[in-house]
This record gives structure tokens, sequence and C-alpha cells, in this order.
């Protein structure tokens, strides 16, 4: 029987664009672009079996083995620092982990700032090399709202064009990171399906340099 | 005698690996589940987490539930400068599980090699991690690097010392992009770094990643190091070991080969080791050491889930049935080799295949 190689994605527009990159180089699935309700497809002739997860999940389903390779931001592979492979810069989902506030803000070094994110992990890494104290408010959602409410004076957030920021009268402040899709691997995986994982990174390798050429 | 499926894959995995080290002369090491946490706080640098389970005892002393075996062993051995110590030992450490910060009990199984440790020792030691495996699992993989070769690669590619920490987390990902990134803003060309390159995306197969460090190697010092090398996994079955330089293990803590074991089932690694002559030194030893420990409680989810009955007989009797009724009833089922459970009322979760009714 055909060993299957099982690849979480992210759910939401990359996961998509990332579907189409590894279904261009042979890694096709017709069953999911059905529109049903399933979250697994599987394609036995080409052995692959795809399903979709929340995108800060896809570190823990490849971590613990339920996929063997995943595709994941690098914003949550900084934040959860999950052990893995990272093996592929998929060249995608580029975007910018930033730090933003309100137009026209001043930073006073002399109190303590704060710092409104939903990663605490990679802000609090980014203050603590500059030996800045913060205060860290652990938010979930529209972190946006924190400075303009006064919650905070700053936020650690994604940023991709930029116009969310700019609806608010916020603007980015300093960039701590370029952020971009990476696929990941298990690395009990890694041992056991080597040619299967080897195979399918080179061939996006291939794809995505012959696209830059 | 345990008949060997009423045990636990942790279990019965213990129970044979303690029989392999004593065939080759291991002698098992036992140790308090205490230590003084002065001791801890000193090496502190070696474990896996600073968080330790600390209280005081009767004597006012803090004390630790010792969050690690190997550093336990060191400090209550004495310095072997002439022969080596063989010891294996069976224990439980102490750590925050990774992601629920809670402490948890993680039961290890390994050995120790401490005193002069040659060649062969270190080829016995491998030998020794590639049987504990296959005691795991048919299908295995134990991945082997060598943390010397490693640096020197690293040196000579021009990194400096400050990205170091970086770059050997970048190795350990097998992230070869960002390595590339990290290269071109320490001011390292791609052609210093072609080496580091080639050796990280080698296949793992063993004359393969040994032919290309050989052309790697330019001088005479390497060069005694790699023969060195070589002549290790030489004496090692060569179909199940790999060489994969993203195995960097803790610098703090070895020096030499490092090794990572996985199983088939399992999806993190089961067994991790190497040789730790730094740590030695550091702890005021003069004399080398290697070794390895095996993860029993990434192992227990290894076999398939247990039948669907859990019980052969249901013996259901009565507020008024003779104690001895029952009593009789049973020894002579489970004297037959039945599992056998007695109940007033059927029982909610076990199933059975037989009931008697008394």
């Amino acid at each position: 029987m055909k060993e299957f190689l099982n690849i979480a994605l992210p759910k939401g527009r990359l996961g998509e664009k990332v579907y189409a990159m590894f279904e261009s180089v042979g890694y096709d699935c017709p069953s999911i672009r059905e529109n049903n309700r399933k979250l697994i497809f599987e394609n036995e002739t080409v052995g692959v079996r795809y399903f979709w997860v929340k995108p800060s999940d896809v570190t823990i389903y490849v971590e613990r083995g339920a996929a063997d390779v995943g595709v994941a931001g690098k914003d949550i592979l900084l934040e959860y620092t999950p052990d893995v492979y990272e093996l592929l810069d998929m060249k995608t989902g580029n975007c910018r982990m930033a730090v933003a506030a309100p137009v026209g803000f001043r930073d006073d070094p002399a109190r303590t700032l704060r710092v409104a994110t939903k990663f605490s992990n990679i802000a609090r890494n980014y203050y603590s090399e500059q030996g800045r104290e913060i205060d860290m408010i652990k938010l979930n959602g529209s972190i946006e709202l924190a400075p303009i409410l006064g919650l905070s004076d700053v936020i650690v957030d994604i940023v991709e064009t930029g116009t969310t920021l700019r609806e608010n009268r916020l603007e980015v402040v300093e960039t701590i990171i370029p952020i971009s899709a990476r696929l990941i691997a298990n690395k009990a995986s890694y041992q056991f399906k080597n040619e299967q994982i080897r195979r399918l990174t080179e061939r996006i390798e291939q794809k995505l340099s012959e696209a830059e050429s | 005698m345990t008949p060997p499926e009423i045990l636990k894959p942790e279990e019965r995995v213990a129970f044979a690996l303690r029989a392999l080290y004593r065939s080759y002369g291991y002698s098992q090491f036992r140790m308090s589940k205490f230590e003084e946490y002065d001791f801890y706080v000193r090496n502190k640098s070696f474990l896996v987490s600073d968080n330790i389970i600390t209280f005081t005892d009767t004597n006012g002393k803090l004390m630790a539930l010792k969050p690690d075996v190997t550093l336990s062993i060191i400090h209550n051995t004495r310095d072997c400068e002439t022969g080596t110590r063989k010891v294996y030992y069976h224990e439980n450490v102490y750590r925050p599980a990774r992601g629920s910060h809670t402490y948890c009990e993680i039961p290890q199984v390994g050995l120790e090699c401490i005193g002069e440790v040659d060649d062969y020792a270190v080829s016995e030691v491998l030998t020794l991690a590639a049987n504990s495996l296959a005691e795991i699992a048919p299908r295995y993989s134990l991945n082997l690097s060598h943390l010397g070769l490693l640096s020197e690669l690293i040196r000579r590619a021009g990194f400096p010392e400050q990205t170091h920490p970086e770059l050997f987390r970048l190795i350990g990902e097998k992230n070869i992009g960002e390595i590339r990134l990290l290269a071109a803003r320490s001011g390292v060309s791609e052609e210093q770094l072609l080496g580091l390159i080639s050796l990280l995306s080698a296949s793992g197969e063993p004359k393969q990643t040994l032919k290309l460090l050989s052309e790697l190697c330019t001088d005479d010092g390497w060069q005694r190091e790699l023969d060195r090398f070589r002549r290790v996994i030489d004496a090692l079955p060569a179909d199940r070991i790999r060489l994969d330089f993203s195995v960097v293990g803790d610098r703090n803590y070895y020096n030499g080969i490092v090794f990572h074991g996985y199983a088939e089932g399992v999806p993190t690694r089961v067994l991790s080791g190497g040789q730790y002559d730094k740590l030695m030194q550091k702890l005021g030893r003069s004399s080398g050491a290697i070794g390895f420990a095996v993860y029993l409680d990434r192992i227990e989810r290894l076999d398939p889930p247990a039948e669907d009955y859990r019980v052969d007989t249901v013996v259901l009797y009565r507020d008024d049935t003779d104690p001895a009724t029952v009593s009789k009833v049973v020894r002579e089922l489970t004297a037959a080799g039945k599992r056998v459970i007695a109940a007033k009322r059927l029982p909610e979760l076990p199933v059975w295949r037989d009931l008697i009714r008394l």
C-alpha cells in the first residue's frame, strides 16, 4: 500500500495559494476544489493527503506528527518556536512584523512602553534585545484598537499593505522582521518519508526559482 | 514471569534496554530523587529549563527534584582517569512540560560511559543506541553529527562568533534559506558557505557524506578527526545510520559526536546523546564521557489501542451470595487463564465475552 504524505494547509487565502503551488508541481488533489465541508482530501494515485487547519495550528499538527509537512507563516514559527525542520521559504504570503503607533507618536524612553500584541514572544524578544522595559498587553484580535483607545502606546503586529493602519491613523514605526510562508516538516517523518519530503521540497524549490528567473 | 502482552510499550522497552545494557557490562546506577538545589543552580546552563521543583528538607536544606540524570551521575561519580566506568539508569526526571506550563515526570532509561573514551567505547555506545532503537520499533533511524567537524567548517566559512547561536539554531532547523541570509548579513560569501550548505543538504547516507567531508577536510588535524569519525562509523550497522549535521545538541554540554534517534510510529525523537567532555571539564573532571537517554514517555502510544473487550468473564453475584462461592468461581476462572471481574452490577466500562450469574 502506498504511504500517504500528510500535508497541513493553513485555511484561507494563503492556503489556497500554497495548494495551487503544490498542484502545479504534481501534488494535485481534485477533490479539494469541490465546494463542500470536508476537512480531509486524498489523492491515492499521487499519495498525498491534505487537510485544512487554522493557520496558527499548522505547527502543532506538524510538530506532533499528525501532518508530515505543512505550510506556516514565519510569524507563527517565531512565536511558538516548534521543534520542526524549516525546509523552504515559499516566497508567498509576504508581509512584515512591525511596531506601529498613532501618527506622530513620540516614544518616551523614561517610561515603560505599553505594547499590545498577539505575538507576545516576538515582542518580548525584540524589546529585550534593545534592553527596553515593556508592559505587555496580550490581545487576541483588533490590535489596532489598543493605541487608539489609550490601552497601549504601540502595537506589534503583522502589516501587509498598511491599509488598516492608515485607516486608523496609525503608522509603522519599526520593522521587526519580514514574514513569508515556510514549508515545515516533522522531524521524525523526515527520517521515514525522507524521499517523499525531499522530492516535494525540490520540486517546489525548482518552481520558485523558475518563477524568479 | 510477567506475560509480555500485559506490559505497556514503555515498560517492555525499559526491561529490554536494561537487559541489553547489562549484557554489555553496564551496571545500574541508583540515585536519589533529590539533589541539593545549589548544585543545579551552579550548573543551570546545562539544564533544559531553569525551572526546577524545590522543597525544604527537614534539616532546612533547599532540595530539588532532579531535572537531569547525567549531571547527577557526574556529581556522584569519582573522576575516572584510567579505565572506564559504565553505568545505566532507569530514573524519572522532573521538568516543565512544553506548552502546558506545568511540571511533568519524564521516565528515562539511558547509559553513561565515563573515563577513557576511546574509539571502541564510542562505537559501543552508538551500537547500543542503535540497538535501543531497534527494541522500540523495527524501523528506526540513528542520526549522527560531529560538533568538532561542524564547528571547524563554520569557523572556516568565517561566521563571526556572535552569529554562532543563531547559526546553530538555523542548522538545527535545516533552514538553508535563512543560513544564506545570515551569511550575507555577516559578510560570508556564497563560495565560503558552499561546504556547510552541501553538508547540510547531503542525503544522510554515511559513505556519501563521509566522502563529501573528506573533500572538505583539507588539513592534517581535521583529517585525523575525520579518520576517527570514519573508524567509529565503520563499526556500526550501516543501514540504519544517517549522518545528519543538523543534529547539533546543546553546545554547552556536548562536543565531538552527537546523535538523535527516531523510531517509526513516534512523532518526536526518542533518543538523544553525545560526547560530553566539555561538561565534564566544566564540572572539574579530567576524564571523557559519552552517553544517551531514551525518553520512555514518548513511546507510550506506540502500540495499537488495546482490544475492544477488557475481561473474558463477568461474575455477577447478589447481596446474599456466599463470598466463598464467588471466590471459588473467580479462582477457577483465573487459574484457567481467564480475565475475570466479579461485581454485583454489570460494570459500565469493561466489555466482556461471558457472563456468569451466581
